[in-house]
């Protein structure tokens, strides 16, 4: 019998790769620890059961692609107490919003033999554009303890902290060199939202923006700086349009370049 | 939810569970007959293959990762070796042999993953390995630290064990000191021991009597057991390059499916990939505590049973961690962590072995090494067709039982194959049936 007194927790899947979600099943120390904690009520990657709302918490992971989706989302959301969106996709839109700024109708060709069979938007848009989003977990894909922060302090009834800095903290923190200065390696991690600790540059590459643009970043600057450096355009537009490409500050910035092409 | 609607006899699952993506199963009956049997997939379309051109090369393995969060790895793999032969490259040694260390961190936690928490719960009876934890806390408890220890290598060689950072065209962008991987050994150890006492726990599973005519096709290689290269052969007495894969090979549409299905370009028949392929056909080429865990397991190999996949993946788990901890005791870190290179116009694939099975890339880049065209085929794909032709082979005899026990019965076989849907989506077709 279900108990009455355990938050409920589901976990939903839109158009994505999986990742974010198997971060749940990737918390090996903790999965069994949660799972006496909350009522994992749906989650169909784990379980069979899947238990009807009302949800306390709805993870969200994936964006929005078909009709269908949007339809179902609206679903969650009326079904859920808190919707947490976690990972690129859920809130930028993902690598496939590369479509985004081409013809879907020619990526269909491209892929599917027949195009008549295929239900697709145009867009491929975060879960943020169709209904209310209580908190965004950002990374392709999420940090698996913030994820167990977020659900701790949900839970709990508090403030989840998930730093709001860029991924420069992180590399000094960790004491990196800076690969940008040091090297000339071209870096998106002045502008990148922190959460992944810095890899990158410590495994001696530049950022390329799995968590997204920080709160109040500038692109524009740093697109500047790269190309004193050497970068083309057409290189930065690349760099810029990853798994959060679509994300606002990422896409103002490969949009302009795309504007004055140097 | 998982929900059974008979209407004109008609079964239909609709969502499959314990799965990686999203699809179900549709089995229409017709005068006591199967008349037809599908699986539904309606997990959106993504278009890799259509993104993929205008990238540059060195972009493609951090994108191609993003196909599947379970096994970023294989797609980085597979597309690292291909682009390598569109430009001519030649990879040290020692990278060749770290790039094989990073995929058995994969296998590890990939296979720990499916059997104790995706298919072991099938054979015991419980809806979930959460569930299934209540009652073997301690064989539940054992996968996950197995898992955890196959993330732990994936993650000291690549920053994370989801969307790893350090594969790229030409090599690696650093390499470990020999005190990193040094300070894995002990869990690895651990990790086979324990993997060893998984393999007699899985083998007393009551395994279904059902033993199809199967043509398994895997990788194959001289002195090793396959996973970054070899040639491609199978059960009923292929033997090709990779770059003949497409000759032998295609992707075929028919038009009461959702799915394109990989099939034989002879015959139109469904071949199975996969572990349980691996196995059969690369017996010979397992580590000896891994040949003699197969050997004593109770199962006679080659097995043309799909259940004992499971069994399978418990040998080739045991199989990582030696090759692991070989590879981990002769290390030394290489000279140059990559061979660099000036982009060039090219064509080249490669095939890897995937924790599901066979993955195929295929690339053209131009001068400026810029993406022409990609083309992927992932293992889902090619056991798709396969799939569906043992569903109307299991379903004959089981008509008689409950829609319940019938898709139950189903889910367990489609389990069995460890499908990724959200793998071979960019490339299945979509077609949601509504009634």
């Amino acid at each position: 019998m279900a108990d009455t007194h355990k938050s409920r927790l589901a976990v939903f899947k839109f158009s994505s790769c999986d990742g974010c979600q198997l971060s749940i099943l990737d918390l090996e120390d903790e999965l069994l620890a949660l799972s006496q904690a909350v009522d994992i009520a749906y989650f169909l990657e784990a379980r069979s059961t899947a238990l009807p709302g009302p949800y306390d918490v709805a993870l969200v992971e994936g964006s929005i692609t078909t009709q269908h989706d949007i339809e179902r989302i609206r679903e969650v959301r009326a079904d859920s107490k808190y919707l947490v969106t976690i990972g690129a996709c859920a809130t930028a839109g993902g690598i496939q919003a590369l479509r985004n700024w081409k013809d879907v109708e020619e990526f269909t060709r491209c892929v599917y033999a027949t195009p008549s069979y295929i239900d697709t938007l145009h867009d491929s848009t975060p879960i943020s554009a169709h209904v209310a989003v209580d908190f965004q977990l950002n990374g392709c894909p999420i940090n698996r303890y913030q994820l167990l922060e977020v659900l701790t302090s949900l839970l709990l009834g508090r403030l989840p902290h998930t730093p709001a800095h860029s991924v420069c903290v992180e590399c000094k923190r960790r004491g990196t060199t800076c690969v940008l200065v040091a090297h000339g390696t071209p870096c998106i991690g002045p502008v990148t939202h922190a959460g992944c600790g810095a890899i990158c540059p410590a495994y001696n590459r530049g950022c390329y923006g799995c968590f997204g643009p920080m709160e109040s970043s500038n692109p524009d600057s740093l697109v500047h700086q790269l190309q004193a450096n050497g970068s083309s355009s057409a290189e930065l537009v690349r760099l810029l349009r990853n798994f959060n490409g679509y994300a606002d500050a990422f896409r103002a910035a490969s949009e302009a370049l795309e504007k004055r092409p140097q | 939810m998982t929900q059974t609607v008979r209407s004109e006899r008609a079964l239909r699952l609709e969502n499959l569970t314990r799965v990686e993506g999203e699809g179900g199963l549709l089995v229409r009956l017709e005068d006591g007959k199967v008349k037809e049997a599908k699986l539904n997939i309606f997990e959106p379309p993504r278009f890799f293959e259509a993104f993929l051109r205008g990238r540059g090369l060195q972009e493609v393995p951090d994108i191609t990762a993003r196909i599947c969060g379970i096994c970023p790895v294989a797609y980085q793999m597979s597309a690292v070796h291909a682009l390598e032969a569109t430009q001519g490259i030649q990879i040290d040694p020692a990278i060749r042999s770290l790039r094989r260390l990073l995929y058995c961190g994969e296998w590890i936690e990939s296979h720990a993953l499916h059997i104790h928490l995706l298919q072991a719960p099938d054979f015991l009876g419980y809806e979930s390995g959460i569930a299934m934890a209540q009652n073997h806390r301690m064989e539940v408890e054992r996968g996950l630290r197995i898992k955890k220890i196959g993330n732990d290598l994936v993650e000291v060689l690549g920053g994370r064990a989801i969307h790893p950072v350090s594969a790229c065209v030409g090599g690696f962008y650093k390499v470990p000191a020999r005190s990193e991987l040094q300070a894995l050994k002990s869990h690895l150890e651990w990790a086979l021991e324990a993997s060893l006492e998984v393999v007699p726990w899985v083998a007393g599973l009551r395994f279904p009597n059902f033993q199809p005519d199967y043509e398994f096709v895997s990788l194959t290689h001289p002195t090793e057991y396959p996973m970054n290269e070899g040639e491609v052969i199978s059960s009923r007495g292929l033997r090709l390059k990779v770059a003949e894969y497409e000759r032998v090979f295609l992707e075929e549409h028919v038009a009461h499916s959702t799915a394109l299905h990989s099939v034989r370009a002879d015959g139109g028949t469904s071949y199975f990939v996969g572990p349980l392929a691996r196995l059969n056909l690369n017996l010979h080429l397992l580590h000896p505590q891994s040949r003699k865990a197969a050997a004593n397991c109770g199962i006679h190999w080659p097995s043309n049973n799909p259940y004992t996949g499971i069994l399978a993946r418990a040998i080739e788990t045991v199989y990582a961690c030696e090759e692991a901890l070989a590879i981990i005791n002769s290390y030394h870190p290489p000279e140059r962590a990559r061979v660099d290179f000036k982009p060039r116009r090219g064509d080249g694939c490669a095939a890897t072995e995937a924790p599901r099975g066979l993955l195929f890339h295929h690339y053209r880049v131009d001068e400026q090494g810029l993406i022409e065209s990609a083309k992927i085929v992932p293992p889902t794909s090619q056991n798709m067709r396969r799939i569906e032709d043992d569903l109307r082979q299991l379903l004959p005899p089981l008509l008689q039982h409950s829609d319940e026990e019938i898709i139950q019965a189903c889910e367990h076989l489609v389990r069995s194959y460890d499908p990724c849907i959200s793998c071979s989506t960019h490339f299945l077709k979509l077609r949601i049936e509504r009634r």
